[in-house]
């Protein structure tokens, strides 16, 4: 038994009240301004006063939509299996998604992706023990560009058994996402009770919810799909300079989103969720490894815990363009955080470079540090009394603890099992097997899982009706 | 007070963000009679340059730039008017700035703007998700130097070209140059879109927009 779970916490029962009334002061006084029109009118049906594209939330029809959100959401994988579920402080973590440039370590050189880079790194993503679900993490530039979205999905479900975080990048694309979701399904009510994928919605800071990111939120509510906010208040240049301001900020832009989700259909599945991030006020630039982006993070999903919602946050990744020692510690403190703060989908392993390079050696290093967290999570546990004495009566015969019962029954329990990439050999052994860095032995171990056998292969026909759906819509 | 020594204050109270200070001199030298185009020149000038290399050298921040930037614009307001004879040799520049259809991430090319303009180019910022034929016409309309196009997404970049490809449609490529900006663009993505350079940084986009006016 866990005596305790460690945590942490950043803000104390009277900010989250007054965090929580002020953002509802918020939509009701300053409004949001809302892009698209079926938003709209749901919001005009519920007598939601407007000036220009601006809605005047009230208080009581936020309270009302937030009655309607489920509080957890279980995900299952591609073939329909139960895979994971997001609620308390349930910690899962997923590669960030959408890099628009690739690490490629064989060349150790950052360029553009192409669509075999996704396919090895899904199929790395399906091995990735502590990496729980898969996300479409790179966009690629040998598909058409109106294609450059949608079709990460495909070859996502083709290629990982694991559940998918995803989006879209216009409206169009939605409708033939949910065609390769359902085609791993029996049929619409399946996939709604067995959901496959999350879509992420990106309100656009300060308060506004764009076109685009809405139609994504009101159809994927209409399908029963989970919509994950990825709010992103930029401290200073987009949100308040203070924390509690930028939270406060987030807040109000994802009651809105649960207000309008809600409105489109009660009791569609959402995650609390954000990618906020302060900005560097020398280059301008939006580092997601600066301590205080993690703090704005761990703000905004106690808010969410809070009101009892699923949770997500963009950390675990570092600024670093390579591998090195500051993705290394940017990447574990973010994971960390979040593994403390139970944020329940952590994106963020592999990222590198604001968001913006994927890298396979980074995510095998992340691995390592999700597994680690998990144990750290799992706390001191009490297997009961006496805690060493007997053991300790022991050890006058034997004069080492290797062989007794107790260690091997439990050493699989009590530790982590570091796997290949930590490093924890003497030093000549070390030497001998090629006196290798961390990121040395993520490259090795990265060729040895992308032609590992999947870990559940997928059905020839399923390959062949994705196919299908995908070459009818690149037409 | 020599022309000299008020630059150098003029200079100093740029520095020092001292906003009501740098307006003070600006009628000041306006009173004297001095002549304006100097004191623009190798005062206000001087001191943007300065806020310039501090931020290079890491002394000065985003926010501080901006400042700098703005309390710039409000001296020329008080200075122009009786710069009108000058104007055309003032004048560096105008520039026409635009986020491209699809794209509304506007942060980067709103910043980028505001340092331009606190850099004495006239800037029309057209905002966010702007088609490729309007950012075109809007620079034709404003008589327009350079045409600056921001793009965050890969899917959104092709407008960037775009923009390249109606000017030499319609024979005036020659007339503007093209700069590019956003997380995307790379050099090589330049050159594809036979644009005439790109920026990562605000500082940087002033300094690529000076050195292509002065090729010109
Ligand atoms: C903030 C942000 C947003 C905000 C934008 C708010 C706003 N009003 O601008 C919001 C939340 C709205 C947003 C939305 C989306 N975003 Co976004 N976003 C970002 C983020 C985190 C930071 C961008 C930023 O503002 N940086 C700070 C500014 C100061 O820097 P900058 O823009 O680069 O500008 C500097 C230079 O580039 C240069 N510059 C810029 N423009 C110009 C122009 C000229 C002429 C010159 C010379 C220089 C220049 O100077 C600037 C000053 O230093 C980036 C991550 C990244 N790596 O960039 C993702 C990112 C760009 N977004 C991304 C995505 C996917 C989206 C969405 C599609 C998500 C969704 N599914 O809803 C939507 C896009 C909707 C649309 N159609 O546009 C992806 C792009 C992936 C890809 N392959 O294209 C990124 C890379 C993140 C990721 N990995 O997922 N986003």
């Amino acid at each position: 038994m866990t005596i305790l779970r460690p945590k942490i916490k950043v803000l104390d029962e009277e900010h989250k009240n007054s965090i929580l009334n002020e953002a509802k002061q918020i939509l009701e006084t300053l409004g949001i301004f809302v892009e698209n029109e079926q938003a709209r009118e749901l919001l005009r049906n519920q007598g939601v006063n407007n000036e220009g594209l601006s809605f005047f939330i009230p208080p009581d029809l936020v309270e009302k939509c937030l009655q309607s959100v489920p509080n957890e959401i279980t995900l299952y994988d591609r073939e329909g299996e139960e895979h994971m579920t997001l609620k308390d402080d349930n910690v899962h973590y997923d590669p960030g998604s959408a890099a628009i440039l690739y690490l490629d370590e064989n060349s150790g050189e950052t360029r553009e992706a192409t669509a075999n880079d996704f396919i090895r790194f899904s199929k790395i993503v399906g091995h990735l023990k502590y990496i729980e679900a898969q996300s479409t993490a790179l966009v690629y530039q040998d598909v058409p560009k109106e294609a450059q979205d949608w079709h990460r999905l495909y070859i996502a479900l083709s290629n990982c058994h694991k559940p998918v975080i995803t989006g879209t990048f216009k409206k169009e694309s939605f409708s033939i996402m949910r065609e390769l979701l359902l085609s791993c399904r029996l049929s619409e009510d399946d996939l709604a009770r067995k959901p496959l994928a999350i879509f992420d919605a990106c309100p656009s800071p300060p308060l506004k919810w764009s076109d685009l990111t809405t139609q994504s939120l009101i159809d994927a509510a209409k399908s029963m799909i989970p919509s994950e906010f990825v709010s992103m208040p930029l401290a200073g240049a987009s949100a308040p300079i203070t924390l509690i301001g930028s939270i406060t900020q987030h807040c109000a832009e994802c009651l809105a989103g649960v207000t309008i989700a809600q409105l489109a259909n009660p009791g569609a599945p959402l995650i609390w969720g954000g990618s906020p991030a302060i900005l560097d006020m020398k280059y301008g630039t939006t580092p997601m490894g600066a301590i205080e982006t993690m703090m704005i993070n761990l703000g905004d999903v106690e808010m969410g815990k809070y009101l009892k919602l699923p949770t997500h946050a963009y950390m675990g990744l570092s600024d670093s363009k390579v591998p090195d020692a500051q993705s290394g510690f940017e990447g574990g403190m973010g994971a960390l955080l979040a593994g403390l703060a139970g944020v329940n989908m952590v994106s963020g392993p592999g990222m590198l470079d604001f968001e913006s390079t994927q890298s396979v050696e980074k995510l095998l290093i992340d691995n390592e540090i999700a597994g680690m967290v998990k144990r750290l999570l799992r706390g001191i546990e009490d297997r009961g009394t006496p805690f060493a004495l007997d053991i300790l009566k022991d050890y006058s015969e034997t004069e080492e603890l290797l062989s007794h019962p107790s260690t091997l029954n439990l050493f699989r329990k009590e530790l982590f099992i570091a796997g290949p990439i930590i490093d924890r050999m003497s030093r000549d052994a070390w030497n001998n097997a090629g006196a290798n860095s961390a990121r040395k032995r993520a490259k090795i171990e990265a060729k040895k899982l992308e032609s590992k056998p999947a870990i559940k292969p997928i059905d020839d026909n399923l390959v062949k009706e994705l196919k299908l759906i995908t070459t009818t819509h690149l037409k | 007070m020599s022309i000299e020594k008020l630059n150098v204050e003029i200079s100093e109270a740029i520095v020092n963000l001292d906003k009501e200070k740098a307006l003070e001199l600006a009628k000041r030298a306006i009173a004297s009679g001095l002549n304006l185009l100097d004191v623009v020149e190798h005062g206000f000038g001087e001191g943007i340059r300065k806020i310039g290399d501090l931020w290079d050298e890491g002394e000065v921040f985003l926010p501080e730039l901006m400042l700098g930037g703005n309390i710039m614009q409000e001296a020329m307001e008080l200075l122009l008017p009786h710069l009108k004879e000058h104007s055309e040799s003032f004048n560096r520049g105008v520039v026409v700035i635009a986020t491209i259809e699809g794209d509304i991430h506007s942060i980067g090319k709103t910043i980028v703007g505001t340092m331009l303009s606190a850099n004495g180019y006239d800037v029309h910022d057209l905002g966010a998700d702007v088609p490729a034929e309007k950012i075109v016409d809007e620079a034709i309309n404003a008589n327009a130097n350079v045409i600056g196009v921001s793009a965050l997404l890969t899917t959104t970049m092709t407008g960037q070209k775009k923009v390249v490809d109606i000017l030499k449609e319609r024979n005036i490529r020659s007339k503007f140059k093209v700069i590019l900006g956003g997380a995307p663009v790379s050099r090589k993505w330049v050159e594809e879109c036979g644009a005439d350079g790109y920026a990562d940084s605000a500082v940087d986009a002033v300094k690529l927009v000076k050195e292509l006016s002065s090729s010109k």
